[in-house]
């Protein structure tokens, strides 16, 4: 064998090689999630099956007909921790996004004394474990009275996004030519309408994503939502799904169908973040 | 005009410190104060008895707090090293990776969207004994004839609870380090290629060192929220069977509301809030350190 011809040997092996690698790692990655999915579309007796059933033999929408149904599956209340859910996330989004733009803002346009310590500050606050945090909240929300409502989920949501979107945000603002608003300024525009006409729209995609990152923290969150929810007046999505496994014989489909209406919208959004983060990175609007 | 200077970050910043002092820098004022005391929750009275730092002993001197502890210490060593390692190498594989890249980055991204607690109810149903994906698949291809325990022996629960944290986090490696890979200079490893280094050696010494504060920041992000795992374990075992796989925080959580003991639990969750800063300040320190020794370099 010449070597000409065993190096084009060996390269390719190890072009299979990569190949195979890839392709096992992104089965790895990809088949949990196929799997939910696929067994919240078949019946019961198939995912019981024992030997085991690889190949479906018939798919239904029954698990979420009956999840969303009149009492929902199983008596959880599928509908009411939906709402509960998207009324919290939402909310709380909003409001640690305006938050988080007013700090972010000042982070990146100002100079002032504790800047890095007050930075440090936010980012310890980040670091308290849920469950840790849950403890002294617990006590405090109820001598106020405010277990188990939106509210005392939203505030401390609230505080649980304001440091990391205040990060984001402060990065993207920096990305922002102070030369842009400073111009505006010059053709008569107050700081108040150079912020909104000006910067606000060229940094607005990157706060778009961060208010994705924000509602996802929100829509997952369970450790203090466990602990400061009590019944279907609050509790969150991922509490619910917890009650299905409390249950005496575990109703795999049924939980799978809820997983899945879970990710569904954290899906969504992050196809989307991905189109405008692209859009917002080759934005540029004042070359060199 | 100069106050108004001064006031405008202030005053920008103002809703962040008010919300931020109310719902964490208080409680945990109050959270240290409460773990000074026997507080019960059952006995709200017990609020204003002080007993010094004797939660503090007792829980230093329980063997049980200390086998959660170091279980969560293992716990997070196994599992940051394991991502480390596979996100290193999934970047580098996909780097490799000439058509259909931002295709298999956003299936990359996968993981990601999945909350800690599905990821936990994910793998409790892989791991089941009886239908679990896993177990099928090895009777199915005649490995073994018995249900394999997953989630009821302590060995294999420790196990497939670092799988699933593994799985969940990889990726967030995997994109940094892979951001970092295709930032990376092509000079220095043609240079290192003409004076003759092997693909390991350039490896080792052009890339890597170029790549560390990518990961780094890795590192850093993944530490600030070590305390998730709760979800996981919470969902999988919920620190049994038998205590066997109890981590720190979920043993917080049944000392304070299975027990009520509030002045215990808040005992400990200080030592789990003293952990994840250690964790926390040690990346961020290391991420600085390979920051300037690259500036340097470069």
């Amino acid at each position: 064998m010449t070597r000409n011809e065993s190096s084009r040997i060996w390269g390719r092996l190890a072009a299979v090689a990569h190949a195979v690698g890839l392709g096992l790692a992104l089965l790895v990655i990809c088949l949990p999630g196929v799997w939910i999915v696929l067994s919240s579309l078949r019946p019961t007796v198939e995912i019981m099956a024992k030997p085991p059933v690889w190949i479906p033999r018939q798919l239904t929408l029954e698990a979420y007909t009956s999840m969303f149904g009149a009492v929902g599956q199983g008596g959880v209340p599928v509908w009411d921790y939906f709402r509960n859910s998207l009324i919290i996330s939402v909310t709380s989004t909003v409001i640690a996004i305006a938050i988080g733009m007013a700090g972010g803002y000042a982070f990146a346009r100002f100079r002032f004394r504790g800047k890095s310590a007050f930075f440090l500050g936010l980012m310890l606050s980040r670091t308290v474990p849920g469950i840790s945090l849950s403890l002294p909240l617990f006590i405090i929300y109820a001598r106020l009275g405010i277990i188990d409502t939106h509210f005392a989920l939203i505030i401390t949501y609230v505080a649980l996004n304001v440091p990391f979107t205040i990060w984001l945000i402060d990065g993207f603002f920096r990305q922002v030519p102070r030369d842009l608003a400073e111009a505006a300024q010059i053709d008569g525009c107050t700081r108040w309408q150079a912020f909104w006409q000006v910067e606000f729209p060229l940094a607005g995609p990157g706060i778009a994503s961060a208010a994705i990152f924000a509602f996802m923290t929100s829509w997952n969150e369970f450790a203090l939502a466990s602990q400061l929810t009590r019944s279907v007046n609050s509790k969150t999505l991922p509490v619910g799904l917890l009650d299905y496994t409390s249950e005496f014989t575990i109703d795999w489909r049924g939980m799978c169908a809820l997983a899945v209406v879970m990710i569904a919208p954290a899906f969504a959004l992050t196809f989307v973040i991905q189109k405008r983060l692209v859009a917002g990175l080759t934005f540029g609007a004042v070359k060199g | 005009m100069k106050s108004l200077r001064l006031g405008t970050p202030f005053l920008l910043l103002l809703p962040a410190i008010v919300v931020l002092l109310a719902t964490v820098a208080l409680p945990l004022a109050l959270s240290f104060y409460s773990s000074l005391t026997p507080f019960k929750l059952t006995r709200p009275e017990t609020l204003w008895v002080f007993v010094g730092a004797r939660n503090y002993v007792n829980a230093f001197t329980d063997p049980v707090f200390w086998a959660a502890f170091g279980r969560t210490v293992l716990l997070l060593t196994v599992a940051l090293n394991l991502e480390m390692l596979l996100g290193l190498g999934l970047a580098l594989l996909m780097e490799r990776v000439t058509r259909g890249q931002r295709l298999l980055r956003t299936l990359m991204m996968f993981p990601m969207m999945f909350s800690p607690i599905l990821v936990g109810f994910q793998f409790k149903f892989m791991f089941n004994d009886n239908v679990g994906l896993i177990n099928n698949a090895l009777q199915s291809l005649g490995i073994t004839d018995a249900a394999i325990p997953w989630l009821i022996n302590g060995t294999l629960a420790f196990i497939a609870i670092v799988t699933a944290e593994v799985w969940s986090s990889t990726p967030v490696f995997a994109i940094l380090i892979l951001a970092g890979l295709l930032a990376m200079p092509r000079e220095p490893i043609e240079a290192a290629k003409v004076d003759g280094c092997t693909p390991w050696q350039s490896f080792r010494y052009v890339t890597w060192p170029f790549i560390m504060p990518f990961a780094y920041i890795a590192m850093t992000i993944r530490s600030l929220d070590v305390g998730r795992a709760y979800d996981i374990v919470k969902i999988m075992t919920d620190g049994g069977p038998a205590r066997r796989t109890e981590l720190i925080w979920t043993l917080v959580a049944r000392t304070a509301y299975s027990d009520a003991r509030m002045g215990a639990a808040n005992a400990m969750a200080y030592a789990s809030i003293a952990l994840s800063i250690v964790f926390t300040v040690y990346f961020f320190r290391k991420l600085a350190a390979a920051r300037t020794q690259i500036a340097a370099e470069w």
